[in-house]
């Protein structure tokens, strides 16, 4: 009988791998050329990679970044680089950046010493204002995305839908107030009279009241403060709005706007009311099922048809409208599907304790289908931010709709890579980053629950 | 399954059967759809009465416990807990559920609320009691299911024993008068069972009027008064414990009993 | 003994409407459907208000008023002459034209990268998703005005193709011609053609000629003209394909057979391709087809088939943009199917390509094709923008040159909405067809 008991005495050390496996070679060996349709791939891949960059990188980098014109442009090209060198002219980039940011939005609107009039030049860093409105979106929107922020910052993102507004167009602040001041009022409304008449019909009064209160009482209101105390800065017209400014305003808006009106749509979508659940799909798939641009059309040529005689939105606040109506039908959607999310034990939950159909929602259900949703939220304003270049098929003037108008200038009639190059670029850092944020959500949310 | 629950003597001072009915089911009738889950179902719960109710799966316990507060609609027949009908009254709806606790059988805390803030949160929006009062009282019931320490934690960061106690905590926070138990302990590992058994047992002693679909007999044996067997939407069978589990008369019921404590 | 009574009956009060959830979700629905139709009735009455205020009667009367404009890239008989509605309907042809060319093309690239990117192959994955990220992260938009600059700056003019020493040349063999007004390929034409089919109403000489009036420069009018020309050609050579397709699937279904009763599976692929090909090549010989090349003559190409460079443009820009969703999509898809089921069958001694055919794709599949007809949705949506190259879609049609000449905005912009829903809801019909059929398959 054969000795099968074996026991090891001594234990093996560890040994290095082979080195065919290991390293760059081993790397490469395995990665790039482990069969013939591999080798070809790479091969063909890099010589496309250096083709891309031996044309691409030269243009770019051999340059010029100062000059009047483009004839002045290509001379400094022709004299620095030789005659045949094709090289970038980004000197438009410097000379109408300012523009391409800012559009034509007037660069002292607004004085340190709060005297409101028009300021002496040079009193107070330019544009003021639009740097404002970018730092308070930064601001409201930092303690919603990073919830290490002290929570005390929520305060700012509450004030940042009236404050923007007010920055941008300007005016009396008293207008925002009172703006402000219809949510107060329907709070209060709602606070006081639920119990008296009940959840439901405190509700409607809720609603209806600051209605009222913006359609008939907001604009004598802030009327009257302002003539009993004024507080003023100066007015800016929406077609002087242009560049990247018009674009993160609209996006932005869309967005903020969007959301309220999203959460109401979802509900009402998953709601058993069939009415209200017909009127919610019905929207929804409407705005859905047609292009943006015909929605521009709509606010160009429409919007002003379908309001009472005599009321006269500028552009600009008709393309905020329908972008935001726009934008509501997809967050909708991304909404139901944090709800959907949501297992049914949570409601059951709610109801077994008493609380009713709106403090369910707005305690239980609503905050954790609106954490689930963030991702899906990011992607949306991903698209409405991208989307907001169509705004220059109806002439305003984005980024996009700016190249033409420079173009149209003599000094730099025939210029197209370098404006395109730059306007992809920074649509580039700022969707890139906004997507790898909401992967980077997404994955948290994954090991959370 | 475990015959005992718990090894220590029960206190049975406070455990009394009162005259009051706090549940009163007559001929109640429930249909999803063409299915008839629940069968002319009589029930007349007294306070201070624990009742068990047993079945396989399938028969319409869980519906039956979920009807009493309105969680499932009945569609014939009266429900009156508490002296309230349950109709499609609103009203009346959310005054039965203030009076009546219940524990799920997969707890159903709320994941972005802390321990505290789950036991707060019903006391402060549906009983308008001040924060600070409904922290002491959340406190107080936190520290009778021996969770106190875990008050500012997430309910994720529990185990699955510690959760179903806090979900116990959270119904007591609203101070109700009748608790309904849901399968509390089949999503539980054997040695949580328990703790949330002992949770159960002692507020059995302090006399709460309870009604518990569960598959402890253990539990049924030592803390109930009245064990119901339900099959096919029917009540099959009801009786005190010690006939039910020595002397079954229904053969449904027999053969239920030996599949459940035969091996 | 106690007679039993009927409970007594539970009257009407007014607090049930609110309070009661049987009638409380009456009110509700009837408070939402008030609030709508209110709503509703203002934008009306605004808009009657208004209308009557700048003296316009809502009517489609000018839908067929001739439409005064001409559209260069057409696939029906259409002039200057031709009314509104025809020259709406020619727009709507070019928007499903470029939306299923689009579709197309996309999926062909997006499969292709979306597979790439899941390669071991380093420089390979990393040159895709460089790709789907320079794609997928700047407007669709810029990508399309980029392509049109690039299609008028960068080839060279018919000029230089002109004499001696001409800069620039036909390609593929004299066959192709890529110029800044467009490219110019061969144009296949038949020698013993089929004709037309004259379809719709007016085919009476008469119609005919009051509907041709002042058509100057419009060459082949049939004399049995209708409101439409269809080619018999093209008809013969659908009806072909369809027939064939539908042989080749039944050869397929016999091997199944076979495969099922026997154990083994006949080789079929060359009878298939057989059945397809040849009785194709017969007809497209019994039709005389030929091919005309495109030849300078003055300062333009004639006799190819010119496509412009709206068109290249257009279906250039939105296929990249939409393959980079696609790919991410087909990239998903495949990582959805777990690694066990690939070994699974790699276990059960199932060849890679069986694996592939038999095991990964149909549950891929599952995962792919909802969100793959959305992004076509997406497409055909995104075709609108056909406006800002001249392309001359539904956009730039009805709801552009039609409504400035006609200052129709109203009638124009709602047409053009509704002819995009319908589209739209088709397509999206289409998709919960196929998620209804995966949902049986389930069970």
């Amino acid at each position: 009988m054969s000795d099968i008991s074996f026991v090891r005495t001594e234990m093996l050390p560890e040994k290095e791998p082979p080195a065919s496996t290991v390293g760059f070679i081993g790397w490469a060996k395995a990665n790039l050329f482990s069969s013939v349709l591999n080798s070809v791939l790479t091969i063909l891949s890099i010589v496309l990679v250096l083709f891309v960059l031996s044309g691409v990188l030269p243009w770019a980098f051999q340059s010029v970044w100062n000059a009047s014109s483009l004839t002045e442009c290509r001379e400094i090209l022709k004299a620095t680089y030789g005659e045949h060198h094709e090289g970038a002219c980004w000197a438009v980039i410097n000379d109408r950046w300012v523009q391409l940011v800012f559009g034509f939005y007037p660069p002292y609107p607004i004085d340190p010493t709060m005297y409101l009039g028009n300021p002496p030049e040079g009193a107070w860093p330019a544009y003021f204002r639009p740097i404002a409105t970018f730092v308070l979106i930064l601001a409201a929107v930092a303690p919603v995305l990073f919830d290490k922020l002290p929570r005390k910052m929520l305060i700012i993102t509450a004030i940042f839908p009236f404050a923007m507004p007010w920055l941008m167009w300007g005016g009396t602040v008293w207008f925002p107030v009172a703006a402000a001041l219809g949510f107060a009022i329907g709070y209060f409304a709602f606070k006081y009279l639920a119990d008296i008449v009940g959840e439901l019909a405190g509700l409607i009064i809720a609603v209806v009241l600051p209605v009222i209160w913006w359609l008939f009482l907001m604009g004598p209101f802030a009327d009257l403060m302002q003539s009993i105390i004024a507080l003023d800065i100066p007015v800016v017209e929406s077609r002087k709005f242009g560049g990247f400014t018009v674009s993160i305003f609209i996006g932005v808006v869309a967005i903020v706007g969007s959301l309220p009106i999203g959460i109401v749509l979802a509900l009402g979508r998953q709601s058993d009311l069939l009415i209200v659940k017909a009127l919610c799909v019905g929207f929804i798939e409407f705005i859905r099922g047609v292009p943006l641009i015909t929605l521009l059309f709509v606010a160009s040529t429409l919007l002003n048809i379908f309001l009472p005689p005599g009321t006269e939105f500028d552009i600009i606040l008709r393309v905020l409208i329908m972008v935001t109506l726009f934008a509501s039908a997809y967050m909708a959607e991304v909404i139901r599907g944090g709800l959907a999310a949501l297992p049914r034990g949570q409601y059951e939950g709610a109801d077994s304790l008493g609380l009713n159909y709106w403090q369910a929602q707005r305690l239980i259900i609503m905050p954790q289908a609106l954490k689930i949703s963030i991702p899906g939220i990011v992607s949306n304003f991903i698209g409405i931010f991208k989307d907001t270049t169509l705004v220059s098929i109806i002439a305003i003037l984005d980024p996009l709709g700016l190249t033409n108008g420079i173009r149209a200038d003599a000094a730099w009639n025939g210029i197209y890579w370098e404006l395109f190059a730059f306007i992809a670029i920074v649509f580039f850092v700022f969707c890139f980053s906004m997507s790898r944020y909401s992967m980077y959500l997404e994955r948290k949310l994954k090991t959370s629950h | 399954m475990s015959e005992l629950a718990t090894e220590r003597q029960i206190d049975r001072s406070k455990m009394h059967v009162g005259s009051d009915v706090a549940i009163q089911i007559n001929n109640m009738n429930k249909w999803y759809g063409a299915f008839h889950v629940l069968r002319d179902i009589n029930l007349t719960v007294n306070e201070g009465e624990r009742i068990v109710i047993a079945g396989p799966s399938g028969s319409g316990k869980s519906t039956l416990i979920r009807c009493i507060n309105r969680l499932e609609e009945h569609q014939q027949g009266d429900i009156i807990v508490d002296g309230t009908e349950l109709t499609s009254d609103l009203k009346n709806i959310d005054k039965v559920r203030r009076e009546v606790g219940m524990c799920f059988q997969h707890f159903n805390l709320f994941p972005h609320l802390t321990i505290l803030e789950n036991c707060t949160l019903a006391p402060i929006w549906v009983r308008k009691v001040p924060r600070k009062e409904a922290e002491e009282t959340a406190m107080h019931f936190l520290e009778k299911v021996k969770i106190p320490d875990q008050a500012l934690k997430y309910p994720g960061q529990l185990s699955g024993g510690q959760q179903q106690r806090v979900a116990i905590a959270r119904s007591l926070c609203m101070k109700p008068r009748i608790m309904l138990f849901d399968e509390p302990t089949s999503a539980l590992d054997p040695e949580m069972i328990k703790e949330v058994l002992d949770t159960m047992i002692e507020l059995a002693e302090e006399g709460m009027t309870m009604i518990c679909v569960t598959h402890e007999m253990g539990f049924a044996r030592q803390v109930a008064n009245r064990v119901i067997f339900m099959d096919q939407g029917q009540i099959v069978e009801q009786n005190e414990p010690e006939e039910f589990f020595n002397n079954p008369k229904s053969e449904r019921t027999q053969l239920f009993l030996s599949q459940i404590l035969g091996h | 003994m106690t007679v039993m009574t009927d409970p007594p009956k539970e009257s009407f009060r007014l607090s049930m409407l609110i309070y009661d959830t049987r009638y409380r979700a009456i009110t509700i629905q009837v408070v939402a459907l008030l609030g709508f139709a209110a709503f509703f009735g203002w934008l009306i009455w605004n808009t009657s208000n208004n209308l009557a205020a700048l003296g316009k009667e809502p009517s489609f009367r000018f839908l067929w008023e001739p439409a005064g404009y001409d559209i260069n890239q057409r696939l029906l008989d259409y002039n200057s002459q031709s009314p509104h509605i025809r020259a709406a309907f020619i727009g709507v042809l070019n928007t499903l034209v470029i939306a299923v060319l689009g579709c197309i093309t996309a999926t062909v690239i997006g499969v292709l990268v979306g597979v790439l990117r899941l390669s071991k192959n380093w420089v390979v994955s990393r040159l895709m998703a460089v790709y789907v990220e320079m794609f997928r992260n700047v407007p669709v938009l810029l990508w399309i005005v980029l392509a049109m600059a690039i299609m008028i700056e960068i080839p060279p003019g018919p000029r230089e193709f002109r004499g001696d020493n001409a800069t620039a040349s036909v390609s593929l063999f004299g066959t192709v011609a890529v110029t800044n007004r467009g490219i110019y390929v061969p144009d296949p034409k038949f020698d013993g053609g089929l004709g037309d089919l004259p379809v719709g109403a007016s085919s009476t000489d008469a119609a005919c000629a009051a509907y041709y009036d002042g058509s100057e420069g419009l060459v082949d009018i049939n004399p049995a003209c209708g409101t439409f020309q269809i080619s018999l050609d093209f008809l013969a050579i659908v009806a072909l394909l369809a027939g064939t397709l539908y042989i080749s699937r039944r050869i397929k279904q016999r091997a199944d057979d076979i495969q099922e009763k026997t154990g083994d599976r006949p080789t079929t692929w060359y009878i298939r391709l057989a059945v397809v090909v040849v009785p194709m090549v017969i007809l497209l010989y019994l039709l005389g087809l030929y091919f005309t090349v495109p030849e300078l003559k003055g300062f333009n190409f004639k006799d190819g088939l010119h496509l412009r460079n709206s068109l290249i443009a257009l279906w250039l820009a939105l296929s990249l943009y939409t393959a980079a969703f696609i790919a991410e999509i087909v990239r998903a898809g495949i990582l959805a199917i777990s690694k066990g089921q690939t070994e699974a069958a790699s276990a059960l001694g199932l060849s890679a390509g069986r694996t592939m055919s038999l095991v990964v794709l149909p549950q891929a599949l599952r995962v792919i094709i909802p969100p793959l007809i959305s992004n076509y949705l997406n497409l055909t949506k995104n075709s609108s923008l056909a406006i800002a190259v001249g392309y001359m879609d539904l956009t730039g049609t009805l709801m552009g040159v039609t409504l400035n000449q006609t200052g129709r905005e109203l009638e124009t912009v709602l047409l053009g909405m509704l002819i995009y829903l319908s589209i739209s809801l088709t397509i999206s019909m289409a998709m919960n067809w196929y998620n209804e059929s995966i949902k049986l398959q389930e069970r």
